[in-house]
């Protein structure tokens, strides 16, 4: 059995009342990026400045539940200041933190252990895997982000 | 003479027994599908263990009787809503939606053309709401919605307006999110009086209150089996004999035909012409022993059940938890159904609904396919907690236990 304390870590209650980087930014300049989810309505927008191959500030607003919201805080803290390498290497720890469970994957192999410790406040967001429905909630603002990034000029 | 305790109907049904995360199950969901009773089950088992064949082909023994079950559904679900002639009257389709697209493919397509109006609320499901827009943008009428009142009524204020030169008044007989009870039988009339008809969306209401589409006087009426503790994947359209009648085909294919050539085709006449393909069989024998069911318990009975239910809930949930948890419904038991909505202070309804869980309570959250009304409201969603005959005070119980958590941990 799955514990709501698996799900409301103390870290995503806090980013859900205190989000972190939440508000708008000029845009243009900055990208403004917007996911849905047409299942329960929540909706996210993102805003990206980038510099010099650095995303340099971002921005979060829209409404959403405690899941969507505190994952877009810790994904903005996360990402903030960062080179857009070391933000798509985050990107795919995140990625990988909400597909692999635990056990074996279809070809036999052990999922290779994903390093929480590197992982900082990030990690508090694993136990969302244990509640399938809600990984879609976790996923919204990343998948936003990565949105985002495309759009930008190679 | 029927008699109605909910002790019973929760001992005959099955699911009711079941633990979740280690809890007898609460269910509150039945707005959005009402569990089905032993009786139900087995009278689709029995349909595929002794008479599974198609109907209206063979000519052996298990094919007839497949034909009777088939037909018999018809004259139950006649019976139970009070259609005057069942057999030209009742059109089986796969739900209530699909007899809304039906509605307005067939009769809509017909009858309605650039310089009409079709009349809706701003509380309808998108069941209701989308099939119209659909064929608006091929023909060009004017859809007009009826608003509501900021207590969870439904503003007739301009009626007479919004009926003017309408050709159809479409409208939900229980809201499936303020489980408002619209006044259907004296907007019949209005609208009867203005030139228009009347559909009723009676998805919601079927399973809580008594049906009587002759003493409503209405020209349509649409609802879903799985919402009166029948099985999914079956739902009836209603509609007035000399309507149907004048209502060419939808869906196209065996079944439906009188006659069909390298030429072309003729409809076959009747309710017929709307049942192409092999229909729901056992799911309509599903659905007569739903009908059976519902009317051993009584529908009067069940509708007092469940007010004395909702009335309780209503005035524990405002005692307990003040303006912490607002009710996005009316306060009133007065024309209204056990359907309760709620927005919790801070909490969003997903976290709610999962906090819920853990208690083994459900409810649902999310816009309920509502989202004109929700966006009335300026809401993105609530957390919806619904009765059916089984409910009793001890779920109202888990439900409040559950959201003092909800409550405690977001606060």
């Amino acid at each position: 059995m799955s514990n709501l304390e698996d799900l409301y870590r103390e870290i995503i209650l806090d980013h859900y009342r205190s989000p972190r980087n939440r508000g708008e930014l000029e845009s243009p300049p900055a990208l403004r990026v917007e996911g849905f989810n047409p299942l329960c309505g929540d909706e996210i927008v993102v805003y990206l400045d980038v510099t010099n191959g650095t995303l340099s500030n971002i921005k979060i607003a829209g409404t959403g539940c405690s899941i969507s919201q505190s994952s877009a805080s810790l994904m903005s803290a996360a990402v903030k200041g960062k080179t857009l390498e070391e933000v798509h290497k985050i990107i795919s720890r995140f990625k990988q933190l909400m597909t692999i469970t635990e056990g074996t994957l279809e070809d036999g192999s052990e999922p290779e252990p994903i390093d929480l410790a590197s992982m900082g406040e990030l990690a508090a967001l694993a136990g969302v895997v244990k509640f399938p429905v809600r990984i879609k909630c976790a996923t919204l603002s990343w998948n936003t982000l990565v949105q985002g990034l495309d759009e930008i000029p190679a | 003479m029927t008699s109605f305790d909910a002790r019973r109907v929760r001992a005959d049904v099955p699911l009711l027994r079941r633990k979740i995360n280690g809890r007898p199950i609460t269910y509150l969901d039945s707005g959005s599908s009402a569990l089905t009773p032993r009786s139900v089950i087995e009278a689709m088992s029995r349909y595929y263990e002794l008479r599974h064949a198609n109907v209206h082909r063979g000519v052996y023994v298990t094919a007839e009787e497949a034909t009777a079950t088939y037909e018999g559904a018809r004259e139950a679900v006649g019976r139970f809503i009070n259609a005057p002639h069942p057999n030209d009257e009742i059109v089986f389709t796969k739900n209530t939606t699909e007899a809304f697209n039906l509605l307005a493919r067939s009769w809509g397509a017909k009858n309605l053309t650039k310089s009409d109006a079709v009349v809706l609320s701003v509380m309808e499901h998108h069941a209701n709401i989308v099939p119209w827009f659909q064929l608006r943008d091929e023909i060009g009428f004017e859809i007009r919605f009826l608003d509501v009142t900021d207590d969870f009524r439904l503003d007739l204020s301009n009626i007479d307006e919004a009926l003017r030169g309408a050709k159809l008044l479409s409208l939900s007989s229980m809201s499936n999110v303020l489980g408002t009870i619209n006044p259907i039988k004296e907007l019949a009339a209005k609208a009867h009086q203005a030139g228009a008809l009347v559909a009723v969306d009676a998805a919601q209401s079927v399973a809580h209150t008594p049906s009587d589409v002759t003493d409503l006087d209405v020209d349509f009426f649409c609802f879903s089996a799985h919402k009166m503790l029948g099985p999914t994947g079956i739902g009836v359209l209603y509609a007035r004999r000399e309507l149907l009648a004048d209502m060419p085909p939808f869906l196209g294919g065996g079944g439906m035909i009188a006659d069909v050539s390298t030429r072309g085709f003729t409809p076959a006449k009747g309710v017929a012409r709307f049942e192409a393909g092999t229909p729901p069989i056992a799911e309509a024998a599903g659905l007569t022993a739903a009908v059976r069911y519902l009317e051993q318990l009584g529908m009067a009975n069940v509708e007092n059940h469940e007010r004395e239910l909702t009335a309780d809930a209503l005035q524990r949930i405002e005692s307990h938890f003040g303006d912490q948890i607002r009710v996005i419904g009316p306060h009133n038991v007065d024309r209204r159904g056990g359907v309760i909505s709620l927005d919790v202070e801070g909490v969003h309804p997903h976290d709610v609904a999962q906090v819920l869980d853990q208690f083994g309570v459900c409810v649902r959250p999310g816009h309920h396919c509502a989202k004109p009304l929700m966006k009335r409201f300026n809401l993105a969603a609530t957390a919806r907690a619904s009765f059916g005959p089984y409910s009793m005070t001890q779920d109202t119980d888990t439900l409040l236990e559950a959201l003092q958590r909800a409550v405690e941990l977001f606060g």
